[in-house]
């Protein structure tokens, strides 16, 4: 597959996945959404990436749905919207999450719609200092999707999840970064680097620890807290064992520096 | 020499047997099932071994039946279809099989699942009848040994519509009793495995016999049936050898007698 709405590549441990189609800061369309799940799947099937970062080219990050596959016409009959969400969004959102390797993003400018919510079903969060997070469903009759309404409230508490939700407002990245949506706030022209140096240390540090850690994590929404004990003890106990685990003991008591596979 | 299973020669009294059929996500071929039987009847016949695990790959338990293999079956075939009687000795297996399960376990892999007595289960393992989807329906227990392990609504949307249950829902319904990480299933299978391979077998084999005959008797018979199997304990060694260690604070030396 040849991809024309997204850039994609693999080096140094490090897959980047940018969207691209600038004029219309980068929503979705369908062959987009193909594009991105064959490359995602390529990032899973990859024996070479241990970090994946998500950004986009041009003025923004992404619109979210481009509605002008949605125009509804008088008359026409009721759209299925749970359709492409079922489809496309939530996969999309759940192999985020899924995937064994520490995800980045880095929003580059203004994140609108599920482009407002695929950010926060990553791992760390980037945005520019003029990037922006906008809630636009409620504007448009419709609720947030891609894991919105979940990943809200857990992120910034229901107060303010429900304030973004029904307002619409534009929320700037520095506030986004007060309130904990998203991990750091960096110049514009310094982004991309910044983006490109984090993956490229996380994409030589153990990964798989790092995997483990963000599944434990994710789960720990869900589980009691009995139930996270006993997951920490279950991935504990597969980290233990895992080679980077023994390189990094090694490395340690022989005061020189670890060298991770991932493994 | 099986050609779809490996075999792991029993351990601490523990056999583990794996489907393997990676080409087609260990769909349940005829000749693999009639592996699974001999090797389970051989695992019957071996006083080593006392108890079974039964798993697949990380990706697939077993997604289903052949397909192809079915297609080529008429009226009469399917009449005289020897799946019938290797199921059938799957199902009479008398020691203890557990099954750890990740990926998969749909159709005939989903009725295999039931087929065993403890079901551990990796947290992304999915559950379902999708024969419906082919015009067909489940016939190696999925109608029967289903409704039974989840209830009437449940078994029924799941043979109608055909749409896979996740694992947790499988545990919440009794299809499953533990779930755990996927890279831990077998792991844990086998632990539970050799927890009981320690235990006195004819206690072990007659408990299993009493908790099956639950499934398929009315109480007042259940019971009588329990209560026979109990005396029938009472005349054995092990029994007093159990009842003994534990007065004595020292682990049991089970011989089987």
């Amino acid at each position: 597959m040849t991809f024309e709405h997204i850039l994609f590549s693999i080096e140094d441990g490090v897959a980047l996945l940018s969207l691209n189609r600038p004029e219309q800061l980068n929503s979705f369309n369908t062959q987009m959404h193909l594009e991105v799940r064959e490359a995602l799947k390529q990032v899973r099937q990859s024996d070479q990436a241990r970090v994946l970062l998500l950004t986009g080219e041009g003025r923004g990050f992404c619109a979210g749905q481009d509605l002008s596959d949605r125009n509804v016409a008088p008359g026409a009959a009721m759209p299925d919207l749970g359709e492409s969400i079922e489809r496309f969004y939530n996969p999309m959102v759940r192999t985020l999450r899924d995937l064994p390797l520490p995800v980045i993003c880095a929003v580059n400018g203004v994140a609108a719609g599920a482009g407002a919510n695929i950010p926060l079903a990553c791992d760390l969060v980037l945005a520019a200092r003029s990037a922006s997070f906008i809630q636009a469903f409620c504007k448009i009759g419709l609720v947030p999707d891609s894991g919105g309404t979940w990943l809200l409230p857990r992120l910034v508490g229901m107060a303010r999840a429900k304030a973004l939700a029904m307002l619409g407002e534009r929320l700037s990245a520095e506030q986004a970064e007060r309130w904990g949506l998203i991990h750091r706030v960096v110049d514009d022209a310094e982004l991309r680097d910044e983006a490109l140096a984090l993956a490229r240390h996380l994409a030589s540090q153990p990964t798989y620890g790092l995997a483990l850690i963000k599944r434990s994590l994710n789960a720990s929404f869900d589980n009691s807290f009995d139930q996270q004990l006993e997951m920490e003890r279950d991935l504990q106990r597969l980290a233990g064992r895992s080679e980077d685990y023994r390189e990094g003991v090694s490395a340690f008591m022989n005061k020189r520096t670890p060298e991770f596979k991932g493994r | 020499m099986p050609r779809y299973l490996h075999v792991q020669a029993p351990e601490h009294g523990v056999r583990l047997v794996t489907l393997q059929r990676p080409e087609a996500l260990n769909a349940l071929c005829t000749e693999l099932l009639a592996e699974l039987a001999s090797e389970l009847d051989s695992a019957e016949r071996d006083e080593q071994t006392r108890a079974v695990v039964i798993t697949g790959s990380r990706k697939a338990f077993a997604a289903g039946a052949d397909i192809g293999e079915m297609a080529e079956r008429d009226l009469v075939g399917i009449l005289n279809d020897p799946r019938v009687g290797h199921w059938q000795r799957i199902a009479a297996f008398a020691k203890p099989l557990i099954a750890a399960v990740n990926g998969y376990a749909l159709g005939g892999g989903c009725e295999l699942v039931m087929c065993a007595d403890i079901v551990i289960a990796g947290d992304d393992a999915r559950f379902g009848q999708p024969e419906i989807n082919l015009g067909i329906m489940p016939g190696a227990g999925g109608t029967q040994r289903l409704l039974r392990a989840v209830g009437k609504p449940l078994a029924m949307q799941m043979v109608l519509t055909g749409e896979a249950i996740t694992a947790r829902h499988a545990l919440q319904a009794g299809l499953v009793s533990e779930i755990t990480q996927p890279e831990l299933t077998v792991e844990r299978a086998l632990q539970v495995a050799r927890s009981i391979a320690a235990k006195a077998p004819l206690a072990v084999r007659l408990a299993k016999e009493a908790l099956l005959k639950a499934g398929d008797t009315d109480l007042a018979s259940g019971l009588r049936f329990e209560r026979h199997a109990f005396t029938l304990l009472a005349g054995t060694a092990d029994r007093d050898e159990g009842i003994r260690a534990f007065q004595e604070k020292r682990p049991a030396q089970f011989k089987g007698r």
